[in-house]
């Protein structure tokens, strides 16, 4: 049976890496006493697979992993099973039965959609005057630190610029070319076919930068290169020490030409 | 939500950030304001190191079950965020409340090896809290030492502020209450320090007194008060079945080491290798009951997750009942998906059935320790292996599918000749041939991959071999090249690789191993140099330390390179740790003479360790 289950990723948790969120669920799925599926051979292993590897320093609302199991408890009982023994900062959010023909999660993944905030106070340099007895100060609270609407976003661009940017620079533009740095050194990509969704938002009063854009083995666009284009489309210098990056959801391509489906959309709770 | 001690910005700019960050599963959150006593528990080394030490979870486990005790752990920074937290001033935190260390009651640092001595000062010095015990004022935690190298403490004398002696599951229950007792009344910390002294097991260097000698020996060495205790005993437990274990240990992020459940089934040793300080200072041998471990087991795994169960001891093969726990384990977790490991196993036909079923034997390798080459050495450590045990267990190897086997020696062992060393590449080179002999060529998985490696021989206090004397680094790499000369020149030299550890560090351990409190400055002043991470090969500075000793007119070779006359005060002789020094002057004198002595079980040595009644002494064992 195939079972696709989505977690959510916050708080300090984002400092764990994705192999190590690997071995995180394999352990979790012996704790919680999921019935999960090995593989055959001497040095058996689960049968599990991560949807899109999620970078180190990253939150996320939407991530995936697939398992196979040979008999499983109804979605409620198996999340609250799994929920039982997370740990703080990762919550199973859905447990669904996937058809049995069903692709991997890893194999479909298609686009993926974020939020970009701004990090304050990041770039002022080493805290000097801390003296001895100071343990945390403005500048070394990530968690206080984003700035309000009527401030500057990042390297003083304004929210109303960062809008206009994307009105002249992306959507009113033929292309958005940028370099993408690789393995094998630079290439040269258009972003616009690339990026499905672009757009200032504002949430309790905050600005950030929306963006939903390809993802998955072919194509896979990160999001703050987007943002590293508008900055430098309109001067201004781009530190990724100032950017806070929080994971929406993760999409597959739905029917054709019917936009995206969120990978949980594909599997039906077990009741 | 969980707090940080780290910006996002620090974190995201260090190696593995998960290393400090805490919220591991089974680690324990407790309110502050409704705990009485604060402890951090150190390791004094990185993180994946440390979390895998499994003493630290037997004392995490017992601590928190104190509802009035928080203990927390801390571990020793990378070189990279140890820059970070110097330049910003940042005191150091514990993991789980990411409350400044500083800020606790206690900060209990456990000694594992000698080179991990400039670590202490780094914890104390990122943690800023004074280096020196004088130091510190009544706002600044107790700060205890305890593990295997709190016997012989001195050389760390300056730094701390008691030490533990012995295995901790006895007496902390006392210190907590006594504090808490006298913090209430508004004692000061110099106050409590005295009656803590008085704790069995517990010692307060501040409180004892070394003159020495015009050549540099202790003339005397004595408490400066008429209350406290001349001689410390070492704090054993005696019924290892009942005693606490961690059911729920610790799961880091990140891979650890010992990424698996530890099960200990027993403390001790019954074999008496005059080398070994564990057979010495863990005696008697304690066996824990089958039933105990294998319902510990499972409790462990369901808790944890892991996919991996090892069972811990210094010599797995003699426990009583190791066929029932293994035969149990191999049945209980077929299919589960969990593996089992066995180290410390002796290679005969039962080690080599269980192994069979519980590893790839194409791609294990075997693992036999005779620690020195030839039968006379082996006589005079007293290890009780003979050739024909190795080659005979080797065959059945080779027999049974294995084609790796390892051989772990030491060179600069006592009496050691040139005949010795080269011993050491005759006997690879005859296991070599077992194979060739034992395995047709049809059956042959390749050529078999004999690997030898040799590490210099530290004598250690509180065993047969404190009086011993080391050698110059020059000298020991000279005897590593004639074992490399001497496996190079035998038949089946293509089916032997020898590696070997280096000799500079080898001769500093010996210095902190058997060095006194005069050595105090000298670790101050390494690492004020920049030392961290010194049983790191790529943080270890040889010139640092030559350095140190002639910076503070402190002459290394006084601690290692003379043989001890069996008279001399040693900087340890305060210590009492059951084992007599009459006897191991017996086994000194015995391993001049080459005189095997029995184990435990075949006769009683007489070691002295009966008068704690327990274990091996009195015929207790696992049923």
């Amino acid at each position: 049976m195939k079972i696709r289950i989505r977690f959510e990723k916050h708080g300090v948790m984002k400092f764990v890496g994705h192999l190590d969120m690997m071995r995180y669920f394999q352990k979790a799925m012996r704790r919680a006493g999921i019935d999960i599926r090995y593989s055959e051979g001497f040095s058996p292993h689960q049968i599990m697979s991560f949807a899109a590897p999620l970078g180190v320093g990253i939150t996320s609302n939407g991530e995936y992993l697939d398992i196979e199991v040979n008999s499983s408890r109804s979605s409620e009982e198996s999340m609250r099973a799994l929920n039982d023994t997370m740990v703080e900062g990762i919550r199973v959010v859905s447990y669904v039965r996937l058809p049995e023909d069903a692709k991997t999660a890893m194999s479909i993944v298609a686009a993926a959609d974020y939020e970009l905030t701004c990090r304050q106070g990041q770039s002022a340099g080493p805290a000097d005057d801390g003296g001895p007895g100071r343990m945390t100060d403005g500048g070394t609270d990530g968690r206080r630190s984003v700035k309000t609407a009527e401030e500057t976003l990042w390297d003083g661009i304004t929210a109303e610029e960062l809008c206009d940017a994307i009105t002249r620079y992306f959507d009113g533009a033929p292309e958005a070319l940028v370099t993408k740095k690789t393995k094998k050194g630079e290439r040269t990509l258009d972003l616009k076919p690339l990026v499905y969704g672009l757009s200032v938002e504002e949430k309790d009063g905050q600005p950030f930068l929306y963006v939903m854009l390809s993802t998955g083995s072919q194509d896979n666009i990160k999001p703050e290169l987007v943002l590293e284009y508008l900055l430098a489309a309109t001067g201004h210098t781009f530190d990724p020490a100032t950017v806070c990056i929080h994971r929406r959801n993760v999409y597959a391509h739905a029917a054709a030409g019917a936009g995206f489906l969120s990978l949980d959309e594909m599997g039906e709770n077990i009741v | 939500m969980r707090k940080s001690a780290l910006s996002d910005e620090i974190l995201l700019s260090v190696q593995q950030p998960a290393r400090y960050i805490g919220g591991e599963v089974n680690s324990v959150m407790k309110d502050p304001g409704k705990v009485d006593i604060r402890f951090a528990m150190c390791f004094p080394d990185v993180y994946e190191i440390g979390m895998s030490h499994l003493g630290i979870q037997i004392l995490y486990d017992m601590f928190n079950q104190r509802e009035n005790v928080w203990c927390e752990r801390v571990y020793s920074p990378w070189p990279d965020l140890h820059r970070i937290l110097k330049e910003r001033q940042i005191p150091l935190f514990a993991l789980e409340s990411q409350d400044p260390v500083r800020c606790m009651d206690f900060l209990g640092i456990t000694l594992q090896y000698e080179m991990c001595y400039t670590n202490v000062l780094q914890i104390l010095d990122l943690s800023q809290i004074p280096l020196c015990a004088k130091d510190r004022s009544d706002a600044d935690p107790i700060v205890i030492g305890g593990g295997p190298c709190v016997y012989n403490p001195e050389p760390l004398a300056d730094f701390f502020d008691l030490f533990y002696i012995g295995e901790g599951e006895t007496q902390y229950d006392a210190l907590f209450d006594l504090y808490l007792k006298m913090r209430g009344a508004g004692y000061s910390r110099k106050e409590f320090l005295h009656e803590a002294a008085k704790i069995p097991g517990i010692y307060v260097p501040s409180l004892y007194e070394a003159t020495y000698r015009k050549d540099g020996t202790i003339a005397d060495f004595s408490p400066a008060a008429d209350d406290i205790p001349v001689v410390i005993r070492r704090e054993v437990v005696t019924d290892m079945t009942n005693i606490v274990y961690p059911e729920k240990p610790v799961v880091p992020f990140i891979k650890a080491t010992q990424d698996r459940v530890v099960l200990e089934i027993q403390r001790g040793c019954i074999r008496g290798c005059r080398f070994c300080q564990a057979g010495m200072i863990y005696r008697p041998v304690r066996e824990k009951n089958v039933g105990r471990l294998k319902e510990l087991a499972i409790k462990m795994l369901a808790a944890t997750g892991h996919d991996e169960i090892s069972l811990s001891s210094l010599s797995s093969s003699d426990y009583t009942q190791i066929g029932e726990l293994v035969t149990f384990l191999v049945d209980e977790l077929k299919g589960s998906g969990v593996n089992i490991s066995l180290p410390s196993l002796r290679i005969d036909a039962f080690s080599l059935d269980v192994m069979s079923k519980v590893q790839d034997v194409r791609k294990s390798s075997l693992t036999f320790a005779p620690e020195a080459g030839s039968q006379r050495l082996r006589d005079v450590i007293n290890k009780g292996l003979t050739g024909e045990i190795i080659l005979d267990g080797a065959q059945l190897a080779f027999e049974g599918g294995w084609n790796k086997v390892k051989f772990y020696f030491m060179l600069g062992l006592p009496t050691e000749t040139e005949e010795d060393m080269r011993a050491i590449a005759a006997l690879a080179n005859e296991t070599a041939a077992r194979y060739y002999e034992t395995v047709p060529k049809e059956k042959r998985n390749g050529k078999c991959q004999i690997t030898v490696s040799t590490s210099f021989f530290v004598p250690k206090p509180f065993t047969p071999f404190q009086w011993a004397r080391m050698y110059p680094p020059e000298d020991y790499i000279g005897r590593a090249r004639i074992v490399n000369d001497a496996v190079k020149a035998q038949l089946n030299h293509k089916s032997i690789r020898y590696n070997w550890h280096e000799a500079d560090v080898t001769v500093i351990e010996g210095v902190l191993a058997r060095g006194d409190r005069r050595l105090g400055p000298v670790l101050r002043n390494v690492y004020e140099k920049g030392g961290i991470f010194d049983a790191w090969s790529e943080y270890f500075d040889y010139a640092r330390w030559t350095e140190a000793f002639a910076e503070c007119s402190v002459a290394p070779d006084f601690y290692t390179m003379r043989e001890r006359p069996l008279d001399e005060h040693l900087p340890w002789d305060f210590i009492d740790t059951g084992v007599t020094k009459e006897f191991l002057q017996r086994e000194w004198k015995r391993a001049m003479d080459g005189q095997v002595t029995p184990n435990c079980r075949e006769k009683c040595a007489g070691c002295g360790v009966l008068a704690y009644g327990c274990g091996v002494c009195v015929g207790e064992s696992a049923v």
